[in-house]
């Protein structure tokens, strides 16, 4: 019900929504928690393991409770908290984990079982028999337990991340945090102030007490306007900062479109990563509840929530209210609902010196021992001076306390420390670099010493970077003493909930105990405590009081589990924001990716990269078509295809050639200018890195190219050689592989096609480079192949890409040639007994792929040492070989090798498969492989087993080189 | 003779104007990267000097006129908008011309699209006018540049030009939105 | 975390690339015994404190860094160019060639 007068929602506005399909009006401002109170709605969920009825516990985003489901179009976006979600025109809510209604949930039998689902119920019940428990137990449980559910569709929404930097994050927005931002802004600092909520102020806009002779919300609109006029400071709404990181840096949630129906292109979250060189922790303080029988009823509430429902909402939670709370700061709940109107029919104090008052009836020293209400709060029961009486009450405020809102202190391993004064953890000092905890969170409980704690907090985190600020007055304002008697649990029979979330009750924490599991982090597990989405922010510290209570340790020999980040839930939609689809890795593309997608090519990925896999023809029908017919033409007559993906590196300096021969186990420096060698590189451990070739454009000047694959990382190896082992040597490195377009144009008929506008191919030799001009465009043409027939790769620069390959083509096409793709090139480099990284895995030496002759015994190279090292050559390797299917059966890559006879298995393995493709040259299945001392068994039989696939072929053994061995093609 | 008909990294993609910030493809012209020789240094920084230049430290950019002397990395340096004449033996020269797409920001939004791009300080005192930073763009290697206060220029990989500039745009898209949301 | 990079300064991790142990650039004699070797490989610390590793500004200014770390407080107490150069000009190779 809504009060008249009181509130901060804009009520010259309505707004309808809708909630478990009932439409309801709010007002702009309003929380769907507050809306729906001022709606007379109380029970708003079911509990996550008994389905008991829920109301609404908080006012904040701690809400362990009221969790819903929000609908978005085709979305359904469960466990957000009612406390925290504006409502919207449109906004559509239902409740969650409750079949078939709010009302009538048909598993709350879960409660009338209660007695057999304590704690560890599940694990000692469902162990027999063991294969039930995936097919059975668990699907079953699943169902029952649980909160709310996905759609199960694509999430199609845009999320953000973003970054930001200052010198000063001020984290909250209550009077701590204002000041603490006034403060830094006023001296000139690049500030961010971050809170969660939609409003600044926090507590301020909740109470009703004066901050320098005005009311709280006035004080907080007038510091708001003065630091949103400010260059220097950026004020973040809706932004929860949800775990500290190392080096001043943090994360943070905002949400940016929650709060709006849904926009095209309007994030739904930011992920921030914000990097601040100080921070000022000023998160305020999350009130307690108290554990009793029944304590979780619809219209059992905090007693500070029913004030922010009150004061800032305008919402009466109740109408005839009651409270149960250990001190006197709690009374203020009363005061303000009675100077609203709404009859406070009693204040439950357990402190049996609690002082009286005029305006209420005070229990001293008694304490609520029952409640009644099926589906709301319809009476308390308490123990008075040593009788018991019953109250009739629709509202209960209970408070136990606040507990400093540290967690992120702890993100870092700080461990909090226990003040016995406040009955609560604080945070250590400097558990976080840089981060200074303030205020409340630094247990600072009343208005005035937070506003000047702000200040402190903030000349401190300055002066750390050698900034002066100005000390910026204080403002009058309440500065109440907090004097508390902790209470934590009411002795007495039944279930006294501790974690609302999870179910965990004061009877499951001590059964814990008497199971033996004593330490805070077994308990935790045992019960479940504080591992729901609210990560006992309402309950962890009393479950610890009460397991302290039964080891008969104090609370703080107990200690406390561990806060984690994030401090609330996080979408891992935010999370991952920008890396869904094309945005999980940067696309490259060739330069000729218009032409080979003009001609039909469908383009593959390899890496990044994309290349067109073959280039179909009118006719054929499947990809083996295409490829079979592109292999045969560079066969027969001549193939052009795109080897722009090859990485190139350019190479320059005095000690260039030296340094060749440092990285490359054969040796360079006497390669002749104008010729290409083929240069095999280890990793100083003595496996194959990288192979590729290498040319000589000049006395001091080389280019060499790399495989697609291992581009990167060859520059990276190439950068530490240089800079670990020979910084002083002259040689310089850079890649070029994005400057060069190269074409390979491979067949008989290459020579031909070249001739048709360029002078060299004639006098050019097998593994000969050149500088050549096509019109006016500088180009390089190297005779080289990886095809097995005579091949020229023609680069150009990356500009003239497209249309030289267009040309290419299209001349090819004259002499009965064509474009080929990635599968025939595949093919083609099979037959001739190529590898690719299929096969230099990383797990290879240079003896294993049959190349150990070209580490040179003359000079040092990297993994030169390593690769001579026994275990690494021998026939207990196993060896490059080549293999074709015996019967004509189709075989594949991945599968394994064994001798024909021996069982199938992993100890008489044998070997397996890295390449295969179907050779029309040969006619046969082609495959390249490792196999045990394969290199002596060459014209064996072996089995080929994929059991993946279901594929069981005898195979031939035979050298990898399928075609033209001698190696008369390339050097036609 | 075939003939080679020169194409811009992203063929087609027109500037594109949101949330107060204007993306647009640029030519930088010829770009020839500039790594010293050892023992060059001294003769470097004359010939150098008879370009109007000085050889850039670290983050720097050194300019004369249009042309350009942009620090890239260890021992790098590119320069943008000249031939490299009288540094040959003195550097390595490599022409990187068609290796980059260059991509242009403008506007008073354009820090807060490269918040959501880079992960870098951006703030006037951190990265001034003038400043170059070799630094990730999402995950493309990147060079960037500030040639105004609310003007920046970015270099990528030429093949990654299409993922840059959809990714600039979807940054600027999202920001159009939360501005249109008050 | 951040690394303050020698050339290029303070950077989120995500820009570099990790490697090991600073063993790596101690590397053995060609001719050394396969124990020098295997030490130099494969052995490795596991301290709980001071350790220098090295790290590869792989998106920035491609330098290899050595960098001088706590592993139980993540303070970074040291960043130094492996080169042993801060700037293009100065002296150049902190370490013999092999």
């Amino acid at each position: 019900m809504r009060v008249a007068g009181k509130g901060l929602v804009d009520r010259s506005t309505t707004v309808s929504f809708r909630f478990d399909g009932q439409s309801l009006a709010g007002h702009p401002g309003d929380t769907l928690a507050s809306a729906l109170l001022a709606n007379g709605v109380k029970l708003v969920g079911r509990s996550f393991k008994y389905h008991r009825p829920r109301g609404i516990l908080t006012a904040g985003s701690e809400e362990p409770n009221a969790l819903v489901e929000v609908l978005e179009g085709n979305q359904q976006t469960p466990n957000v908290r009612a406390t925290v979600q504006e409502i919207f025109e449109g906004l559509t809510a239902q409740s969650q984990n409750r079949w078939p209604s709010l009302r009538h949930d048909l598993l709350s039998v879960n409660d009338l079982a209660a007695p057999f689902l304590s704690a560890g119920f599940y694990y000692k019940t469902f162990m027999w028999p063991r294969a039930f428990w995936e097919k059975l137990y668990e699907p079953a449980i699943r169902r029952a337990a649980g909160l709310g559910r996905l759609s199960g569709r694509h999430d199609g929404a845009v999320y953000e991340k973003a970054w930001a930097h200052c010198d000063l994050l001020v984290i909250g927005s209550g009077p701590t945090g204002l000041m603490a931002a006034l403060t830094a802004a006023r001296a000139g600092a690049d500030v961010i102030l971050a809170d969660e909520d939609a409003r600044m102020g926090g507590r301020l806009l909740a109470e009703t007490g004066q901050v320098g002779g005005q009311s709280g919300p006035d004080w907080v609109a007038g510091v708001l306007a003065e630091l949103a006029a400010l260059p220097n400071v950026r004020l973040m709404t809706r932004t929860t900062v949800t775990g500290a990181y190392d080096d001043g840096t943090f994360g943070a949630l905002e949400r940016v479109g929650l709060h709006l129906a849904p926009q095209a292109d309007l994030p739904r979250e930011c992920f921030w990563r914000i990097v601040a060189r100080r921070t000022v922790l000023a998160a305020g303080a999350l009130e307690r509840p108290i554990a009793f029988r029944n304590n979780d009823r619809p219209g059992i509430m905090l007693a500070g929530a029913i004030r922010s429902f009150l004061n800032r909402y305008g919402v009466a939670a109740g109408q005839r209210v009651t409270l149960f709370a250990n001190s006197d700061a709690a009374r203020q709940t009363a005061r303000d609902l009675q100077a609203a109107g709404i009859p406070v029919a009693g204040v439950i104090d357990p402190r049996p010196d609690a002082s009286p008052s005029e305006e209420f009836p005070v229990y001293a020293g008694a304490e609520v021992i029952d409640t009644a209400g099926r589906l709301a709060l319809s009476e308390i029961t308490i123990r008075h001076k040593g009788s018991v009486t019953r109250i009739e009450t629709d509202l209960l405020g209970l408070s136990g306390g606040w507990n400093p809102t540290l967690h992120l202190t702890c993100h870092m391993n700080g461990r909090p420390i226990w003040s016995p004064e406040i009955a609560a953890f604080v945070p250590a000092p400097n558990a976080v670099p840089g981060l200074i905890p303030a205020g409340s969170a630094a247990g600072v409980f009343s208005t005035a010493r937070c506003l000047a704690d702000g200040v402190a907090a903030a000349r401190r985190a300055l002066a750390g970077i050698g900034q002066r600020a100005p000390d910026v007055p204080v403002p009058e304002a309440e500065d109440g003493s907090y004097e508390l008697q902790p209470l934590w649990a009411v002795p007495g029979k039944g279930r006294a909930w501790l974690d609302f979330a999870n179910d965990v009750t004061v009877k499951d924490v001590r059964l814990s105990v008497q199971e033996n599991f004593r330490s805070v982090e077994h308990m935790k597990r045992y019960t479940t405590q504080g591992m729901a989405p609210d990560q006992g922010k309402n309950s962890n510290v009393a479950a610890l009081a009460v397991l302290a209570d039964a080891t008969g340790r104090g609370i703080p020999e107990t200690g406390t589990t561990t806060f984690r980040p994030p401090f609330s839930p996080v979408s891992i939609a935010a999370m991952g924001a920008g890396g869904r689809a094309a945005g999980f890795a940067p696309q490259r593309f060739l330069t000729s990716d218009q032409a080979s997608r003009d001609r039909g090519a469908p383009m593959i990925e390899a890496g990044l990269w994309y290349r067109p896999g073959y280039f179909p023809r009118p006719g054929e029908t499947t990809w083996r078509e295409s490829c079979d017919r592109e292999v045969a033409m560079v066969r027969s007559t001549v193939g052009v295809t795109d080897v722009s993906t090859l990485g190139k590196i350019d190479i320059q300096g005095a000690d260039a050639a030296r340094f060749l021969d440092l990285v490359y186990t054969n040796t360079f420096s006497t390669l002749p200018v104008g010729r290409v060698r083929y240069g095999l590189m280890l990793r100083e451990d003595g496996m194959v890195l990288d192979d590729g070739t290498t040319a000589r454009l000049d006395e001091h000047h080389f280019l060499m190219t790399t495989t697609t694959a291992a581009a990167g990382q060859v520059m990276r190896h190439l950068d530490f050689v240089q800079q670990a082992f020979c910084a002083a040597w002259d040689v310089r490195t850079i890649s070029v592989t994005e400057t060069w377009a190269q074409f390979a144009v491979a067949g008989p008929l290459a020579r031909r096609l070249l001739s048709g506008f360029l002078e060299t191919p004639a006098g050019l030799p097998f593994m000969g480079c050149a500088a050549v001009r096509l019109g006016g465009v500088a180009a390089r043409l190297f005779r080289i192949s990886f095809s097995g027939e005579e091949g020229y790769e023609i680069a150009v620069p990356a500009r003239y890409g497209e249309a030289l390959f267009r040309d290419l083509v299209a001349r090819a096409e004259t002499l009965g040639g064509g474009a080929y793709g990635m599968e025939a090139l595949n093919v083609l480099r099979i037959e001739k007994g190529f590898i690719t990284h299929a096969e230099i895995h990383g797990r290879v030496t240079a003896f294993d792929i049959g190349l150990d002759r070209m580490v040179s015994p003359a000079k040092d190279c990297i993994g030169k040492a390593a690769s001579r090292r026994p275990g690494l050559t021998g026939p207990e390797r196993e060896q490059l070989v080549g293999l074709r299917s015996k019967s004509g059966a189709a075989i594949t890559a991945g599968a394994h090798l064994f001798t024909p006879g021996d069982a199938v298995g992993r100890e008489t393995g044998q070997g397996y498969v890295t390449s295969v493709g179907f050779s029309p040259t040969l006619g046969a299945w082609l495959a390249l492989g490792f196999l045990k001392n394969g290199r002596a068994r060459i014209g064996e039989t072996v089995r080929l087993v994929d059991h993946l696939r279901g594929i069981d072929v005898l195979c031939e053994v035979a050298d990898p080189v399928f075609h033209d061995r001698e190696g008369v093609k390339l050097r036609a | 003779m075939p003939d080679l008909i020169a194409k811009p990294p992203l063929a087609g993609a027109a500037a594109l104007t949101l949330a107060g910030v204007t993306l647009a493809m640029a030519d930088p012209g010829q770009i020839t990267s500039v790594a010293p020789f050892r023992g060059q240094d001294k003769a470097l920084g004359k010939a150098l000097k008879a370009l109007g230049l000085s050889f850039p430290a670290p983050n720097q950019v050194m300019s004369h006129g249009d042309v350009r002397l942009v620090w890239t990395g260890r021992d790098q340096a590119f320069l943008i908008g000249a031939e490299p004449r009288g540094l040959a033996g003195l550097a390595a020269l490599t022409d990187q011309s068609d290796g980059w797409a260059a991509l242009r920001l403008d506007g008073p939004g354009a820090v807060d699209v490269l918040a959501r791009l880079y992960p870098l300080d951006l703030r006037a005192a951190a990265f001034p006018v003038g400043r170059v930073a070799r630094a990730p763009f999402n995950h493309m290697s990147s060079i960037l540049m500030r040639p105004g206060p609310h003007s920046f220029e970015i270099l990528v990989f030429r093949s990654m030009a299409h993922t840059a500039w959809h990714e600039a745009g979807a940054a600027m898209r999202a920001l159009a939105a939360r501005a249109a949301t008050g | 975390m951040r690394i303050p990079c020698p050339l290029c300064g303070p950077r989120d991790r995500r820009e570099f690339y990790y490697y090991g142990a600073e063993d790596y650039l101690h590397r053995p004699a060609p001719d050394a015994p396969p124990e020098a070797w295997d030490a130099y490989l494969h052995l490795r610390d596991n301290p709980a404190g001071i350790t220098r590793d090295l790290w590869y500004h792989e998106t920035g200014c491609t330098a290899w860094l050595l960098v001088t770390r706590n592993t139980v407080t993540h303070e970074i107490l040291e960043v130094a160019l492996v080169a042993g150069r801060t700037a293009p000009k100065p002296a150049r190779g902190r370490r013999a060639a092999p």
